[in-house]
């Protein structure tokens, strides 16, 4: 994901206030932490990828090799403000535990996912074929992402964890926000951010 | 110190040769006062220097050594037949590159490569310490290694460097003294031994002191030499330094000469090889130095104050810790235990570990992708030179 532009992290960063301390669970190249410690956050990474952490590493970012799916424990109750898990939900192993753990971590998440619910998903599918996008770009046997879910499936999951949801921003495949706002977000949204609420 | 891999070309006789010095920095007016309250009246200090210091004092590198290391880490000696124990690191052009950085290195205290020791003459007697030396700490290996600084005009580092034991004095160092330091490197270190460490340390111990040479550590005085001791705790040291896989390249089940026929000599090229690192251990080494360097490492404790992190949190130095995936002797456990201390403290922490072959040893030796994390971070340490 690395070196590409990533106009939704503007918006994630919009969403995080000043002098916050982050956790970027894969944080990439440390894109987002960069322009958050623009605003005063201090925060740290967390990437697995070699080159990616190199990247953020140069940059300035403080970045951990750790993997998401079963070392999310090295990080103490309450030691972020914010988590962001950005478009990375999809790929681990259980997502349901990984949010539990976000929650435990800090009383705020953002977590963005993409919507395979999207009409050009719906449409592709009719055809007989697995969609593919923008924001789901790759063929069924070579794809990070673990586990599919419409913006509609996300909320029930958010909800038996005790997750409020304060904000969910539908998100065009450019990245930027849904001229469309929330009106009919399943169909024609590509992706969402989701701000919530640890309610514990 | 062990095989450093590939032993680059023989310096020109037109090249600079790196020279050992040696300062008295603590003398009968200014002893060196130790953690334990004991004090020493005469300590000296062996060290090295590469690179120039620059006009504002801000791109100075400190190298901390481990167990059996000493002030000669990278470069070559003149008439040496290999480079310092650390050169594939340090020189120009490379991670720690000498010609942006200057870097130093000294033998610690309680050493025995220059610097006072258990082997030194304790002036009160006329004869060497032998176990009358006072027991060490972590921290007074820190407080020579901040006098070394202030004797060469360096009171901020802007990085501290240390593998195994070396990473243990970077982390001591930083706890205590946090505005000494930007940047601090810990590499394939560890902030308490387990158990099993600790049982490693005490065979070889053991193996020493059981030694008839060993005459209550006056060996010295009385003209005999623990020596088969040392070897052996060296062998079995160097076992823990290796992984399993890395024997099984090196070696296999290689006969030494010819063919395998059962003996008790040496059979199997591996014991070759831990014979000649237990002979060649003897000539350099010194058997009082390895009993006082290991039983500093068996307590080093550091987080174990409950307000230890407090000096660090306030005064926050940026971390790299490394660790090697088939180091067994200081596991990833060890350096994730480190990183959970530093970032639940808020210090600016950074963690990779490498996949290497190689067990323990391998912070000594050209892993790509570990020379690539360390430049990547000297080089943003490099941008924020002097800023703080």
């Amino acid at each position: 994901m690395s070196g590409t532009l990533r106009p939704d992290l503007e918006l994630i960063a919009q969403l995080i206030p000043q002098d916050s301390r982050v956790l970027d669970l894969g944080c990439g190249d440390g894109e987002l932490l960069r322009l958050l410690m623009r605003k005063g956050c201090t925060g740290t990474g967390v990437e697995i990828e070699p080159a990616p952490l190199v990247e953020a590493l140069r940059a300035g970012v403080n970045v951990i090799d750790l993997d998401l799916n079963t070392e999310l424990g090295e990080f103490a109750d309450d030691s972020y403000d914010v988590v962001v898990l950005s478009r990375t939900l999809q790929n681990v192993h259980k997502p349901r535990e990984v949010l539990e753990q976000i929650s435990r971590i800090a009383v705020h998440c953002v977590v963005s996912m993409p919507n395979f619910a999207h009409w050009t998903s719906r449409a592709r599918l009719l055809t007989g074929w697995m969609p593919m996008s923008k924001d789901l770009p790759y063929p069924w046997y070579d794809t990070p992402n673990l586990h599919y879910t419409s913006l509609k499936d996300l909320e029930p999951l958010f909800k038996s964890l005790n997750l409020r949801i304060d904000r969910c921003i539908p998100l065009n495949a450019r990245g930027g926000a849904h001229v469309a706002g929330n009106v009919a977000a399943n169909l024609f949204a590509s992706s969402a951010v989701y701000l919530l609420h640890a309610t514990r | 110190m062990h095989h450093n891999g590939a032993v680059g070309a023989r310096r020109d006789d037109d090249r600079e040769f790196t020279v050992t010095e040696t300062v008295r920095l603590f003398d009968a007016e200014n002893p060196l006062e130790l953690r334990s309250g004991a004090s020493l009246k005469e300590v000296d200090v062996a060290y090295e220097t590469w690179g120039s210091l620059n006009n504002d004092r801000s791109n100075a590198v400190f190298i901390c050594h481990a167990l059996t290391g000493d002030a000669h880490a990278a470069g070559w000696r003149k008439g040496a037949k290999r480079a310092g124990w650390w050169d594939t690191l340090i020189g120009p052009g490379k991670p720690v590159d000498t010609t942006k950085w200057f870097v130093v290195c000294a033998n610690l205290l309680g050493g025995c490569r220059g610097t006072t020791g258990p082997s030194s003459v304790n002036p009160a007697s006329g004869e060497p310490y032998g176990l009358d030396f006072p027991l060490l700490d972590m921290s007074d290996f820190v407080t020579v290694h901040r006098a070394l600084g202030h004797h060469l005009g360096v009171d901020r580092w802007a990085v501290l460097i240390g593998g195994s034991l070396g990473g243990m004095q970077v982390l001591q160092w930083t706890l205590d003294h946090p505005e000494d330091a930007d940047n601090a490197i810990v590499l394939a270190g560890s902030s308490r031994l387990t158990a099993q460490n600790i049982a490693f340390s005490a065979v070889g111990r053991q193996a020493i002191m059981r030694d008839s040479g060993f005459r209550g550590g006056r060996f010295l005085s009385e003209g005999t030499s623990p020596k088969k001791g040392l070897a052996v705790a060296r062998m079995m040291a160097h076992i823990t330094y290796l992984s399993e896989e890395a024997f099984s390249e090196k070696f296999g089940r290689a006969a030494q000469s010819g063919e395998l026929t059962p003996n008790f000599g040496v059979d199997f090229a591996v014991e070759s090889y831990l014979n000649h690192q237990g002979e060649a251990f003897q000539s350099r080494f010194d058997a009082l130095s390895y009993l006082y360097l290991t039983r500093v490492m068996d307590y080093f404790d550091p987080f174990a104050a409950p307000d230890a992190l407090k000096a660090l949190a306030s005064n926050a130095v940026k971390f790299l810790v490394m660790s090697f995936d088939s180091d067994w002797r200081f596991s990833t456990e060890h350096s994730r235990r480190i990183v959970r201390h530093l970032e639940g403290a808020r210090v600016p922490t950074s963690f990779r570990e490498i996949r290497s072959p190689w067990g323990h040893d391998s912070f000594l030796l050209s892993i790509p992708d570990y020379h690539d994390t360390i430049t990547a971070f000297l080089a943003r340490a490099a941008d924020e030179m002097g800023q703080r």
